[in-house]
């Protein structure tokens, strides 16, 4: 019941908004959809039985698909993870004026929608309805309120997304008709899964479908682009909660289907993980513009995470469940800072930058705290669960092991040096009017803050939360 | 019957309604009239009462699933005069012979939904496309529908040449005219009993003559150069209803006697399939007007309603009508829009969503359901057909291969959603889109998307 409220609250309100003229109007109505949202999804972590959350209504009975929705542990913190970025991007958006507000904050909505259905999804062929739905509101949100060269960037991302999704499709097919009635249910399909002959190449289809999404070297080419020409709230969406569509997908459906063949790719596709990881780190080093550089170290995270997942240590897969939620608060709050940085000094180029910590105090604080996040420095979220990846991957092969790990130094030298030019050094142009943050990013920021903190100082709430997922697909192996 | 009788009887109605009408809206009316008193007929029939018996003897066949077939494709008609009547009446000078001829065709798809035997076959196709040799040349003043019906004209004719001489060598080999297979095959299929050469080349020969007919690959050339030079209106009817009619009749045909070549089979149809999927797209991808772009994504969507005749099941039945419900009604509802525009190009439809948000939003649905995305019925109908092959075969090549296929089709139909609400600019319209217009190409615009919710709420009227 929780889980249907969960998509039908941003759905109807998105929606409503459409219709919405007043960008005020619109403004206040989304900010309050998702505050409400969220207090569901905070409700949902309280102590209940299953059958409060889960939700299971014949759908289309003839193809043997329903419309399942079920919550355990990575998925409840999934939702939160969604319902907590939204108002504070909300927030921290506050301030902009978009044309057409009334569909913006639509599409938004319907976006949030999308995600917290695919996150819930229990039934195969919804599973991928909803992965869809999710990538249509990003579509036009970024070909309406992009950058100068929105129209092609977006229709790469999308046709790179939806290639992958389709194959995903046609491996959803062929797997519901491997059972003598077809059905959709993720333990029918798992039954199925295990038995087919196509093992090999079913596994393919799935994983270059969350691979896109994640992205994984070397299907990651449609991100920087993309990400540097959607308006920031969308990047923040894209970076901060959709890549975490395709980590999930792996957990929930890609390991539980094919666990031999998984086993018998897991170094190939660690390679390529570690690969992308220190590619993306040493052209992040290079990077002038402040986007590219986030969008290239967020690379480079989903990289170690991608590595491991395929590790099959349930260590390692505890700190990706962390990590999910810690990169997504890191990067949003990164997002929210540079499109501030981009508005106060009107530059995205870091050589045009300099000396903002004299002028804007609260920026330089607030800035050097996420940077930090983002090194995963001992004390920050980042620092547990990528201490528990490496502990995965050491076990591996020390090899790729070491091999990241110099990709997390290289991490802190980029982040250091975009601090650095941002903050310190004289202004490179002086005669700019330089005011500090607003309040309503201020607030954002803090926020996220303590999430940075608490995450750092105490993380056990979250690792008892997805125990039990880390638990069941230890046990299927 | 009643669907044929009287699909007959009006088309004539028509024709001498022209001289006795002198307004060209009266015609209009009293073809929606007839399209309304037509679909009437069917649901009665399908109903079981009120039906006019004739004895065909057995060459005529009415079941549920041909006389919903025939429903579908009178509503669509209905749905297109309402949205394109207008345009209808300006193509040319004899607007009631127009729709006269309209009315033939419909004769001639009732006849290919109940065909029993080869002759009738014969007799749906050439009654369904001898009006569209006239249509294509309605434009009597410009070459280019002069050319398109002479094209088409000659390609048609040769085309029947071929089918008939593949009934006639069927006929030869099994001394009938029968839909089902002579007992000789029929009973030895399993036992490793070869059908005589004549058969098998006979039913080859049908094959190549449908595939004609259905525009697939590599019999395809004519498609293009036809639905570029048609009038506009006439390629939206063209492209749509008859196309699904005869992909309809193709499944019938196929049905019982893809048995009769055997694995052989297996070896044609994905290629066909294939084929057609690439040179469609691909090709699509780089036209500039929209109408050309249309003419070959409707080749590519032949390839994908080629999946049913893998299939013997229902499941490959029931696609194809969803498939064509959901193809048709997009592509109609584009082309009305299409017609109305001055400019045929893509730019042509820079900033429709600024001037006409109604239009432009359907426009998209419309657009959406053809690339098959899900929440609109273009993807079940995608679903069934894919579905339907895996089921039958599991040729799992072929479906990563059409659905990589279908991912190249969002390209170029995204290229129209681009234009008209990321790009600057003002359409020029020949006749300004009204309100009536704008509400019925939303009500096409909803039907789809709940058909994309509830697929078988659409299919569930084939047991009523």
């Amino acid at each position: 019941m929780i889980s249907a409220i969960l998509i039908l609250l941003p759905l109807i309100t998105g929606a409503v908004s459409f219709a919405i003229r007043s960008s005020e109007a619109a403004r206040r109505l989304s900010f309050f959809s998702a505050l409400i949202t969220l207090g569901v999804a905070i409700g949902a972590l309280l102590p209940s039985n299953a059958s409060i959350l889960a939700l299971d209504l014949p759908w289309l009975p003839v193809m043997g698909s329903r419309f399942a929705l079920s919550m355990d542990g990575m998925s409840k913190m999934l939702c939160l993870l969604t319902a907590l970025s939204f108002p504070v991007i909300f927030l921290a958006s506050f301030r902009q004026s978009f044309r057409m507000p009334g569909a913006f904050y639509g599409w938004m909505l319907l976006s949030q929608a999308g995600l917290m259905g695919v996150f819930l999804a229990a039934d195969a062929l919804l599973f991928y309805f909803f992965w869809e739905l999710a990538l249509i509101p990003v579509y036009f949100l970024c070909s309406t309120w992009g950058g100068e060269r929105r129209i092609a960037v977006t229709i790469k991302f999308f046709l790179y997304t939806f290639i992958g999704s389709l194959l995903m499709l046609a491996g959803i097919i062929y797997l519901s008709f491997q059972m003598p009635t077809t059905s959709f249910s993720i333990s029918d399909i798992t039954q199925a899964a295990v038995n087919s002959p196509n093992n090999t190449l079913l596994f393919f289809l799935f994983f270059i479908a969350f691979a896109i999404k994640m992205p994984v070297f070397p299907l990651h080419t449609w991100q920087p682009e993309a990400y540097e020409e959607s308006p920031s709230p969308v990047t923040m969406v894209m970076s901060g909660v959709m890549v975490k569509m395709g980590i999930y997908a792996v957990i929930r459906w890609l390991l539980p289907l094919f666990p031999s063949v998984a086993e018998q790719y897991a170094s190939i596709i660690i390679a390529f993980a570690v690969a992308g990881m220190l590619y993306a780190s040493l052209i992040a080093m290079q990077q002038n513009n402040l986007r590219r550089l986030i969008a290239y170290s967020s690379i480079a995270h989903i990289g170690l995470m991608a590595a491991a997942l395929f590790t099959s240590h349930a260590g390692a897969t505890q700190g990706v469940m962390l990590q999910m939620f810690s990169h997504g608060v890191n990067v949003i709050g990164l997002w929210i800072l540079a499109d501030a940085i981009e508005k106060i000094t009107g530059t995205r180029q870091l050589n045009e930058m300099g000396g903002l910590a004299r002028k804007a105090p609260r920026l330089a604080i607030l800035l050097v705290v996420m940077g930090l996040a983002n090194v995963a420095l001992p004390l920050t979220n980042a620092f547990v669960g990528e201490f528990m990846m490496f502990n995965g991957l050491f076990h591996f092969n020390w090899v790729v092991a070491a091999a990241a790990g110099i990709s997390i130094i290289l991490a802190a030298v980029y982040t250091l040096r975009m601090i650095e030019k941002v903050l310190y050094g004289s202004p490179a142009n002086s005669d700019l009017p330089i005011a500090d943050l607003s309040p309503n990013i201020t607030w954002a920021l803090v926020v996220l803050v303590a999430l940075v903190l608490i995450g750092g100082i105490y993380p056990q709430p979250l690792i008892d939360l997805t125990k039990d997922t880390v638990e069941a697909l230890t046990l299927k192996k | 019957m009643n669907a044929i009788i009287f699909s007959a009887v009006w088309g004539v109605v028509m024709m001498f309604g022209g001289l006795i009408a002198k307004n060209k809206t009266t015609v209009t009316y009293l073809a929606i009239a007839g399209l309304l008193v037509l679909t009437g007929v069917n649901l009665l029939h399908s109903c079981g009462s009120w039906v006019i018996k004739v004895d065909t003897h057995e060459t005529l066949h009415f079941d549920s699933m041909g006389l919903y077939f025939n429903t579908i494709a009178f509503v669509s008609t209905l749905l297109y005069v309402l949205l394109s009547g207008k345009d209808i009446e300006r193509a040319g000078v004899h607007v009631a012979e127009y729709y006269a001829l309209i009315f033939f065709v419909l004769c001639g798809v009732s006849i290919l939904t109940s065909f029993n035997g080869l002759l009738m076959l014969f007799l749906g196709i050439e009654i369904m496309s001898i009006p569209l040799y006239i249509l294509t040349g309605a434009d009597k003043k410009n070459l280019k529908s002069n050319e398109a019906s002479l094209k088409y004209f000659l390609m048609g004719s040769f085309s029947t040449g071929i089918m008939l001489m593949g009934i006639a060598l069927i006929y030869g080999a099994t001394g009938n005219f029968g839909i089902n297979i002579g007992p000789n095959s029929a009973a030895g299929t399993g036992l490793g009993f070869r059908p005589s050469f004549l058969e098998v080349g006979g039913l080859l020969l049908l094959f190549v003559a449908m595939s004609f007919k259905v525009s697939a690959a590599p019999f395809h050339f004519w498609t293009p150069d036809v639905y570029d030079g048609a009038p506009s209106v006439f390629t939206s009817f063209m492209a749509t209803i008859v196309k699904s009619a005869g992909f309809y009749a193709f499944i019938k045909l196929m049905d019982v006697r893809t048995a009769i070549l055997g694995d052989s089979w297996l070896i044609v149809l994905p290629l066909v399939i294939f084929s057609t999927l690439l040179i469609g797209n691909i090709t699509a991808v780089f036209q500039q007007s929209v109408k050309r772009m249309l003419a070959y994504s409707s080749i590519a969507q032949a390839g994908f309603m080629l999946f049913a005749l893998y299939g013997t099941s229902v499941m490959s039945k029931e696609g194809l009508i969803l498939y064509a419900f959901s193809y048709s009604i997009a592509t109609i509802g584009l082309f009305a829009i299409l017609i109305r525009l001055k400019d045929y190009s893509l730019d042509g439809f820079n900033g429709l969503a600024a001037q006409h948000p109604m239009v432009a939003f359907s426009a998209a649905v419309f657009l959406l359901s053809l690339a098959g995305i899900p929440l609109t019925a273009g993807f079940f109908a995608k679903y069934y057909m894919l579905a339907a092959a895996v089921k039958a075969g599991g040729i799992l090549w072929l479906v990563i291969a059409a659905v990589l296929l279908a991912a190249v089709s969002v390209y170029y139909y995204f290229r129209v959603i681009q234009s008209m609400y990321f790009k600057t600019g003002t359409p020029e319209w020949t006749s300004p889109a009204g309100k009536s217009f704008a509400w019925t190409l939303l009500l096409l615009a909803a039907l789809l998307i709940y058909a994309g919710l509830f697929p078988t709420a659409v299919l569930k009227f084939i047991y009523f």
